[in-house]
């Protein structure tokens, strides 16, 4: 160890004449770590709400309150961070690096929503997300988007969240964080690139239900995951449904599975055939996955500084690249030897090509995963709220009009009702 | 219970396993403190992203300065521009182009510098002239009271020199002294 002290061009003066004392630092402390935990504290009483005010209460009002509240908290006042979306990349590092450590509040934020998804559904995106209840305030005319459009929309999110967990896992930094279109709304700036996405969102999410939630959110599809296996779940109807149709439409987030009783009929063998052809397709679809996600994992890792600065230093090595760039000079002044950057950065491409690849199956997966659900017709009774897609939000409760007798309203007329219980 | 409730069960058990799974994994490494991104000032080489970088309007970055390694220089490298006209406060013999260095007479020959850091940008020019020139009392930190503690520092994604890394939050600042090596 060099004492600093030997390198210092002005040896710095005694004052002997005047006394004069040096001041010192002046160090303004982080967040107390007691706050940290209120945040937790806040999180799973929200979640607690939202169930009890979905399932329970049935009450669209309350959960318009609760996440005006969670709006301002976790959104505007916390400004998004630490967000359950973005902690999932906390976890795949944590994951996947031995030596890195994930805050015992992040892993609350990630954990918590997916146990409540498991238990009663997505009580976290009706009214505990930030993200969620801005564009769920936002929403005041929805239309609907064609049903194939809405198909294809809905497999970004898990390719979204495939790329994020190879980013994370990797090292190669937080990209759910990077792009994040509201978090810029909540700080109130923001690269201008992001804050034209969140406006232009918003703006979008005044017409089309949710776009960030249904279109983008990674989080959103393991939440959805969870929700599909959840032991109590979000019903339309309080008591038995009629099926009279009149919430069929009430859904703007196209989370309402409508009764197959009066669907025309398709021919056994057609359906088959079909659904054999969806399978045969899926281990070809696994076997390009893999191949193509190795080769952009190749391509990602370039991305990553550390590959980024030996592919640099090389040129400038072999003399194809004169001059420096900041970061190579940065990197000359650690004296480090060549070799050893270009072997961390062979680890760090290798690295990304065993993500990649995990990833084109999982991407592959989704897609055929997606052929064969289509393929597959299931018989339904009632109408229902899709567990994986529903969101929680109550809009669709009264326009039931058992839901409406059991508040004592005014039920339309004609309507079939069922006997009270 | 028919076929269909036993496979959703089935289902939601493994997930909880999964999740107990990740859990489980993560607990044994989580850290029970917090932790918030500071600049290493040893590795910093005054790019001048901070000041550009950070999520906030006005940076949380901001300069600050190590009285006992500071040479209290009469033509101190971090405030004078290279060839000042004069070494005087006025703005045009500045570096920082914001004039957030004080500079007070101590005794001769010495003076003071101290940073408003309201004022401050954290744009490193006086960091730069300070390191080339003189002592390199002047350095860059982040400052707590300022940063959102964002979970990804977007000032550390584009950091040339890797500097900015999460540090506990018992240690929030890694400022510069005379003991501290390089
Ligand atoms: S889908 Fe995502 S963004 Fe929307 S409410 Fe749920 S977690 Fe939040
Ligand atoms: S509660 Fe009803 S309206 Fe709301 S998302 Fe679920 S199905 Fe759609
Ligand atoms: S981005 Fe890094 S190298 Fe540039 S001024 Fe900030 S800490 Fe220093
Ligand atoms: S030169 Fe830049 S870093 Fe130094 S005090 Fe002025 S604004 Fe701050
Ligand atoms: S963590 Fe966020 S607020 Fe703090 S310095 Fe980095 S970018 Fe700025």
């Amino acid at each position: 160890m060099i004492l600093f002290l030997a390198a210092q061009r002005f040896p710095p003066p005694e004052f002997s004449e005047t006394g004069h004392k040096l001041p010192g630092f002046n160090t303004p402390l982080p967040r107390g770590p007691w706050l940290e935990h209120l945040d937790v504290i806040v999180l799973l009483a929200a979640l607690a709400l939202a169930a009890w005010l979905a399932l329970r209460r049935r009450s669209r009002r309350g959960l318009v309150a609760l996440g005006i509240f969670s709006l301002l908290y976790f959104g505007f006042w916390r400004k998004g961070c630490i967000c359950s979306i973005g902690s999932i990349q906390n976890m795949a590092q944590g994951l996947a690096d031995s030596s890195f450590g994930v805050p015992a509040t992040v892993l609350a934020f990630g954990l918590a929503p997916l146990v409540f998804a498991l238990l009663f559904g997505r009580v976290f995106c009706s009214a505990v997300c930030p993200h969620g209840a801005l564009q769920d305030l936002m929403l005041i005319k929805p239309v609907r988007v064609p049903v194939w459009l809405e198909h294809g929309l809905r497999l970004i999110p898990y390719i979204y969240l495939g790329l994020a967990l190879v980013f994370a896992a990797t090292g190669g930094g937080y990209i759910i964080c990077q792009y994040d279109p509201f978090v810029t709304i909540f700080r109130l700036s923001g690269s201008v690139l992001m804050v034209a996405c969140g406006i232009g969102l918003l703006v979008l999410g005044m017409f089309v239900g949710r776009p960030y939630c249904r279109f983008l959110c990674p989080y959103g599809v393991l939440l959805g995951f969870a929700s599909s296996v959840s032991k109590w779940r979000v019903r339309i109807t309080p008591d038995t449904c009629t099926q009279c149709r009149l919430c069929e439409q009430s859904c703007p987030f196209d989370a309402i599975n409508k009764s197959t009783i009066d669907a025309p009929s398709r021919s056994m063998t057609t359906d088959k055939r079909l659904l054999a052809a969806m399978i045969l397709l899926l281990p070809v679809l696994l076997i390009a996955g893999g191949l193509l996600g190795g080769v952009t994992g190749k391509n990602l890792a370039r991305k990553h500084r550390i590959v980024n600065l030996a592919e640099r230093v090389y040129l400038e090595e072999t003399g194809k690249e004169s001059g420096t760039t900041d970061a190579s000079a940065a990197f000359r002044v650690t004296g480090e030897p060549v070799e050893n950057l270009y072997a961390d950065a062979r680890t760090v491409r290798d690295r990304y090509v065993l993500a990649g690849r995990l990833c084109g199956l999982w991407i592959a997966l989704v897609i055929g995963g997606k052929l064969i659900m289509l393929a597959i017709r299931r018989k339904r009774h009632d109408y229902e709220a899709d567990q994986t897609r529903c969101l929680a939000c109550a809009r669709c409760f009264t326009d039931c009009p058992q839901e409406l007798q059991r508040l004592g309203l005014s039920v339309p007329e004609g309507v079939p009702l069922a006997p009270p219980l | 219970m028919n076929r269909r409730d036993f496979f959703r069960n089935m289902i939601r058990g493994a997930t909880v396993l999964g999740l107990g799974g990740v859990f489980v994994d993560l607990v044994r490494k989580v850290k029970a403190d917090g932790t918030v991104w500071q600049i290493d000032p040893w590795k910093c080489i005054q790019c001048g992203r901070c000041a550009t970088e950070c999520v906030l309007e006005q940076s949380a970055v901001k300069c600050v300065h190590s009285f006992n390694m500071c040479g209290y220089c009469r033509l101190c490298t971090g405030y004078f521009e290279p060839q000042p006209n004069k070494l005087n406060t006025a703005a045009e013999n500045q570096l920082c182009p914001t004039g957030a260095i004080f500079r007070t007479f101590v005794e001769d020959p010495y003076y003071e510098y101290t940073i408003n850091e309201s004022l401050c940008v954290g744009c490193a020019k006086c960091v730069k002239g300070c390191t080339m020139f003189g002592n390199g009392s002047l350095h860059l930190q982040i400052r707590h009271d300022r940063c959102l503690n964002c979970n990804e520092c977007s000032i550390a994604r584009a950091c040339p020199s890797d500097a900015i890394h999460r540090v506990p939050v018992a240690q929030p600042y890694k400022f510069k002294s005379r003991e501290s090596t390089s």
